[in-house]
């Protein structure tokens, strides 16, 4: 527990040095040359065309949507239950996180049956003799499955913010003559700030990469940029293209770590 | 008024989150082999299951690979936070930092640096790689879980083991662990968790051959998924809620006591 413990930290450097630092060197280089091993910027270049630019422009809203809609969606539920007693803390992250049991790909076609033209809410709507939805294959059904899929990720760090609030600075600031509202402003938001921050990073990246998502529920003729750079890899195997256009998606992972570290210093909005 | 609205609107979020996986149920039971309509209730798919050898065979992987990833990061994981423990702010917050790259890094750029990786060294693609990449992205879950608990913890009281006599490892299995435990299980619950969920790094490390349920259920997706597959994953999540049911009952009997 004292500083000769240090060595003790090897093995993981070691790990982190091999399994993370060099993994992201080796995108670099494949990114920066060509087939021939030369030095080309090319691979970054090609975001530009035409087929690229679309597939990021369209990622870039349907990511953007779906974290702001996340966000509006977590942040009243997380209110609510940090306000429960703290000794179902543990009962309520596990309500967001059971169901990763139940495999992804298969909870995120499930959605499939759901919306389905003559699926289960549209029978439901007729039922009720409502108009029927038609949302399936279009980026509405994405951003559902976005907003689906990632949920949790917004929640968890909002309640764990919000629920370390203390109500006694809350009770203080009504006592002072604060409404809801203004205490709402100047009080609890700011202070849940770090939750914000890594609610919104833990959201916003894997939306803006996914490619599984969009073919499931976009009917497979809306491609993200995850797509692409999947199939430069799987189907098209030109690591070259697949890694220079990962650099561009790292340049948004890199924006979002700097504003995660700025505003979360000491880890303070992460999820458990 | 106000508490009642509420509830509803918890309510509702939680139906949004668990309407996906009673579809999944209700399929299970499915006479008819297609999503599309209901054909009566059946067993048969629950049966098949147990003879489907290469369902099983995935289900096997994915469990090997999620409990002996989630294991070795919890030891990694549980290991740098203690040496954490000595060191300057400095070199401590790099670390930490070094632990968010891949939490905050896309699947994807995870998933594609370490199938470059292990190209440009020549491993062979196959479980290995896949426990080599899940262990990678384990650990940060487990430093994430422990690290709080470190920090609360009393460093008085392993000294007093210590002028009491006690070996380090033993003032540090007596003294310190037991107040990291907790933290340490989560660690490894939420390492378990990610590692059985996920694709998208599997899909990019695994080699031609070896397939867990994810990825086996990603090549049926174009054929049509088995309703077998249904099925276990209606079992694994009733299992894991049966089990989380109970241990979550378990400590509020104690306290009452």
């Amino acid at each position: 527990m004292t500083s000769k413990n240090k060595w003790l930290s090897v093995p993981y450097l070691f790990w982190s040095v091999v399994f993370i630092i060099i993994p992201l060197g080796m995108i670099l280089y494949y990114g920066l040359t060509d087939k021939t091993g030369a030095f080309t910027l090319d691979n970054i270049i090609a975001i530009t065309t035409a087929g690229h630019a679309k597939a990021l422009r369209l990622s870039l809203l349907l990511s953007l949507v779906s974290t702001l809609v996340c966000f509006l969606l977590a942040y009243p539920l997380a209110m609510i239950l940090a306000r429960i007693q703290v000794k179902r803390h543990n009962f309520i992250i596990l309500i967001f996180i059971l169901p990763m049991w139940m495999n992804f790909l298969l909870r995120t076609l499930a959605w499939q049956t759901l919306l389905e033209k003559n699926g289960v809410i549209n029978h439901i709507l007729a039922f009720f003799h409502l108009p029927a939805l038609k949302i399936i294959n279009t980026p509405a059904a994405i951003i559902l499955g976005m907003v689906y899929n990632f949920l949790p990720f917004m929640v968890l760090p909002l309640y764990n913010a919000l629920s370390k609030i203390d109500i006694n600075v809350i009770n203080a600031a009504h006592d002072l003559g604060a409404d809801n509202f203004y205490t709402f402003v100047r009080i609890i938001l700011p202070l849940s700030i770090p939750g914000i921050i890594s609610g919104i990073t833990m959201v916003f990246i894997p939306a803006l990469t996914t490619f599984v998502i969009s073919s499931l529920l976009g009917g497979g003729k809306l491609l993200l940029i995850g797509d692409v750079i999947e199939q430069e890899f799987t189907r098209t195997s030109n690591w070259h293209l697949g890694s220079g256009l990962s650099m561009v998606l790292m340049v948004f992972i890199l924006i979002n770590m700097v504003l995660s570290a700025i505003f979360d210093k000491d880890g303070e909005g992460s999820m458990l | 008024m106000r508490s009642a609205l509420k509830k509803i609107y918890v309510a509702l979020i939680i139906l949004f989150l668990y309407a996906p996986i009673g579809t999944l149920m209700v399929l299970s039971f499915n006479r008819s082999k297609t999503r599309a309509k209901w054909g009566g209730f059946t067993m048969k798919w629950y049966i098949g299951l147990f003879q489907n050898e290469e369902i099983l065979r995935a289900l096997f992987n994915t469990l090997l690979i999620a409990l002996a990833s989630s294991l070795i990061a919890t030891v990694i994981g549980t290991v740098a936070c203690i040496a954490m423990t000595g060191m300057k702010r400095r070199s401590k917050s790099l670390l930490m930092g070094i632990t968010n790259i891949p939490m905050l890094n896309a699947d994807i750029v995870t998933g594609i640096s370490l199938m470059l990786l292990y190209i440009s060294l020549g491993i062979r693609f196959g479980m290995g790689t896949i426990l080599l990449s899940h262990i990678t992205f384990n650990i940060p879950y487990v430093i994430l879980s422990v690290m709080p608990r470190m920090k609360q913890l009393n460093i008085s009281t392993y000294e007093a083991a210590l002028d009491l006599g006690s070996s380090p490892l033993n003032a540090f299995f007596k003294v310190v662990f037991p107040d990291l435990l907790p933290g340490i299980l989560s660690g490894f619950l939420m390492a378990f968790t990610m590692s059985l969920d996920d694709f998208i790094i599997t899909h990019f490390t695994k080699g031609v051959g070896v397939d867990t349920l994810s990825t086996k259920i990603y090549t049926e997706i174009k054929k049509g998924i088995k309703p077998e597959m249904y099925a276990l994953s209606s079992l694994i999540f009733v299992t894991v809620l049966t089990l989380l049911v109970l241990i979550n009952l378990s400590p509020d009997k104690k306290e009452k006591k």
